[in-house]
Formats: C-alpha cells, structure tokens, sequence
C-alpha cells in the first residue's frame, strides 16, 4: 500500500485562515494528522504588559473580528469580578443582545462556508445574504459591522432607543422566516447529507476526553454550554443546550443552524427584559488578584484567566480560545477518513485561527 | 481575590491529573503564569458539570516539568506551546515540537518571547 505524507494547508480553498496539517496517507485513507500553527501569531496576551487594562479591551476584541463582543464580553466581566463591579441590568440584557447577535452572524457565515465547502454554492449565497441582514443590525446599533466595541468594564457604551429596538425585532422576523426556508436543505438534502452523515464521527466519550468544546462538544451528545453559567442576562432568560448525538459533520452542522435560531429567540428575550437602569457602573481603583472567566462563543467555550497586581497593567491575561482546544480533537478523528473528506471534516470545528493564533 | 487551587508537587502530578479523568474531570487548559526572574507556576484548569478544580504547580524557567499530555492527549498543544512561549520544558510530551510549534519561534529563532521580564531586560538593553 503507497503511503505518502501530503501537506494540508497553511493555503487551502477552504481555510479562510492559514493552519497546517501534515497528512499521512494510504492510498486515499488517512492514516496521521499533524497539526501545525503558528503562521499569523500576533503574541496579543504579552500586550497586556503594555497597554492598561481599559486599553486591553479594544486588544481582545481583536483576537477575533467575528467574536469579538464575546471577547470583550469575557475580559470586562472578569475584571468586574476581580474588582466587585455590579453591572446595571440594562448593560447585562444589552451584552446578551450584542453577543447573540455575533453568534447569530457567525453561525450563518459558517454555514455558508461548509456549504462552500462541499460544492453547494447557491446556499452558501443564500445563507450570506441572511447574514447581511444581522450585520445592518450591528452596524446600525453600534456604529460596527464586526468589532462593535460595546463593552467598558463596568457595563456597555451604546443603547438602544425604542425605534431601533422595534428594527430589530421586525428585521429577526424576516431572518428566522428565511434561516427556516433552509432548514430542510441544511438538515435533508441528498447532496448535504452524502457529505455530511456518517462522516468524522467524534463519539460522546472522545469529545469529553479530548476537551473539544462548543458544537463539537454538543453535537456528540454532551449538553455543555457555558451560557449555563448564566453569565450576562443570562440568569433571566430560559435557555437549554443544543445537543445531537450522532457525532458526525451533520451534528455539528445542525447544532449550529439550530443555535442559530435559538439566538434570535434570545435576542427577543433580552430586549423584552431591557428596563431603565444605567448602562455602565462606575468603576473605582485597580485590578488586583486573580480570576477566571468563562463564557460561549460562536465556536464554544471561552476561558479568560487575568491577574492584576493593584498596578494599572496587567500581570497576565490568558485566553484559551475553542478553536485552540479542538485542534487535539481534530487530530484524533482525522485518522481513518478517506483523503476527500478532510476539508469538511476540517471546517465542521470552524476553525477560527484568528482565535487559535491571539 | 484569588481562585481556589490546589498545590501540586511535579513529582505527584501525573497521579493527580489521572485522579481527576477517572472522576470525570475534564482538562480545559493550561495557564502559565510569570512570577519573577526565575520563577513560574502553571495552573491546570478542569472542569465538571460547570464545576471548576485548579492544580497549581510551581515551575523555574528553562526547568522541566512532567507532561500529562500521556493522560490527557489534548494537554499536548498547549503544553507545546507554553514551551514555545515561556521555555518551560515538558518531559514526557507525547507530540514534542522541540520548541517548534508556532512558526515565529521557528521563523525568528527566538526562545521564551512571552516572559515579560526578559522583554523588560531586552528593552532596557535596547534603550542603553
């Protein structure tokens, strides 16, 4: 049997960004996967030695473009731990609002990039004009299309009037209606389910021990979600975990869509629970101690340790990002896979090498 | 503040971490922390039903620490990866880059870029 090793990557049509796995192969059968990282690393935790912790907030949101409101979200609510800031309901409803609105717009681009990536290009179209709808959203909100900087320690900077809450509630309609039209397309179609059912299956057991995290995680059957932390608004708003069970590439992917409409329901009940109260408590003093954080992003969950010293700076802010934890998982169900079905199997994790690579 | 955490020796931190799988623990990450010239800890974070446990153990830079990535596969990259950044050394790594996982140690050549206090010393030299 010819075995042959054959680079996948840093450049593939369907990495957005660039990561590297050395594929060992027999015939067309998988039989190693190395990864490698490291192409776009921009060191953004060090900065934390040179920019104050107020500073620091415009630098996580920019560990990732497409979560960035989750990032900031996860870095100010750590530090309003560290420092006792009670943040006003208003602010904690608004970040639920902001943050599932990113999930929303992530999950739809997702989508259509692995319909891209099997060929399906009319629905990765479709599902990129659903998108832009959400990204009026947030442009029309906060001034951003994608890095929307709502979040100071302490609360949000932006709020929404009566009119533009009435906007997004009729502009969700017409987004949930046509996520909907897709639905059986997504989750039945010959084509999508040829190269989706059965394929890189992660069962319940492995994704647990390999630490996977986010829809890797729930769609082999774990019911794993960081939003049960009820962090944000979330302590008011009734949520459950998406979970599948089959493990394979339509799992991930059905969690995803589903999560997709559940966010819009979330939205709802966020903005139904917007009441008066300020958008930012005052913050006093400086960071001192240790904390960790956690919240879900777009692509699982977010862990955020940060230790100050009472100095304006930092001592260490660590992030661990879901992509950089389901590489090992990735890893492990690549072997076995015939050669063809590696760039799905690679883009159902939705790999964000921005994340990986902070 | 700080976060609740259990000391751990090097040499009873295998044992601890298969403790913690075989209760259902799972390994989230791992976080290494500056301390001063010489010093660092690491803190391994798990989880369970939301639940959160921290081992802390002590390091030295430049020294070596046993690797649990022969316990908890997924422990292999970050452990690459603290060795990358803060060249601490694990012994034992079951997918061992030599120093060589992120291509700008690979590019530059450079050995503990993220120690803040060889930044400081390679800055105040800069300055002289």
């Amino acid at each position: 049997m010819a075995r042959a090793t054959i680079p996948f990557g840093p450049q593939h049509p369907v990495l957005p960004e660039p990561i590297h796995l050395s594929l060992v192969v027999e015939d067309e059968k998988v039989v190693e996967a190395l990864p490698t990282i490291g192409y776009v690393h921009r060191g953004l935790e060090m900065l934390a030695a040179k920019r104050d912790y107020n500073q620091m907030i415009q630098v996580v949101e920019r560990v990732c473009g497409i979560c960035s409101m989750i990032h900031s979200l996860c870095y100010c609510q750590g530090l309003e731990e560290m420092m006792g800031v009670e943040v006003p309901r208003r602010a904690r409803m608004l970040r639920v609002v902001w943050s599932e609105l990113h999930r929303l717009h992530s999950h739809l681009l997702w989508l259509g990039l692995f319909a891209d990536s099997f060929g399906f290009e009319s629905l990765f179209m479709q599902l990129w004009k659903i998108r832009e709808k959400v990204m009026d959203l947030n442009e029309a909100t906060t001034g951003n299309r994608v890095i929307v900087s709502v979040n100071v320690v302490g609360g949000v900077r932006a709020d929404l009037d009566e009119a533009q809450i009435r906007w997004i509630k009729d502009t969700l309609v017409e987004v949930e209606a046509s996520i909907r039209s897709l639905q059986s397309t997504i989750m039945n179609d010959s084509t999508v389910c040829k190269r989706t059912v059965g394929v890189g299956v992660l069962t319940k057991q492995a994704a647990y021990d390999l630490g996977a995290a986010g829809p890797m995680l729930r769609g082999s059957g774990v019911a794993q979600d960081m939003r049960q932390l009820k962090y944000a608004g979330f302590d008011e708003i009734a949520f459950e975990p998406i979970v599948e069970t089959s493990g394979d590439c339509w799992a991930r992917s059905t969690v995803r869509f589903r999560e997709s409409l559940q966010s819009i329901d979330l939205v709802r009940q966020a903005l139904d629970r917007l009441d008066g109260s300020e958008l930012a408590a005052k913050v006093k003093g400086k960071p001192e101690g240790e904390v960790i954080t956690r919240v879900e992003q777009p692509r699982g969950e977010c862990l955020y340790y940060l230790k100050g010293n009472g100095d304006k700076f930092l001592q260490r802010v660590r992030i661990r990002t879901p992509t950089f934890a389901n590489i090992p998982p990735l890893a492990a169900i690549l072997p076995g896979l015939d050669f063809a079905d590696v760039p799905v199997v690679v883009l159902s994790i939705d790999p964000c090498i921005s994340c990986t690579e902070r | 503040m700080s976060i609740v955490s259990e000391n751990v020796a090097a040499g009873d931190l295998v044992a601890a971490v298969t403790r913690l799988k075989a209760d259902g623990w799972r390994l989230v990450t791992l976080t290494s922390v500056e301390l001063d010239e010489t010093n660092m800890e690491i803190l391994y974070h798990f989880d369970k039903n939301l639940e959160m446990k921290n081992l802390r153990l002590a390091a030295t830079k430049d020294g070596k620490v046993p690797s649990i990535s022969g316990v908890l596969f997924t422990a292999f990259l970050v452990e690459n990866e603290i060795r990358d950044q803060f060249g601490v050394i694990f012994d034992g790594l079951v997918l061992d880059y030599q120093g060589k996982l992120l291509n700008e140690t690979v590019q530059t050549g450079a050995t503990s870029p993220f120690c803040r206090y060889q930044v400081k010393k390679a800055e105040t030299k800069e300055a002289q």
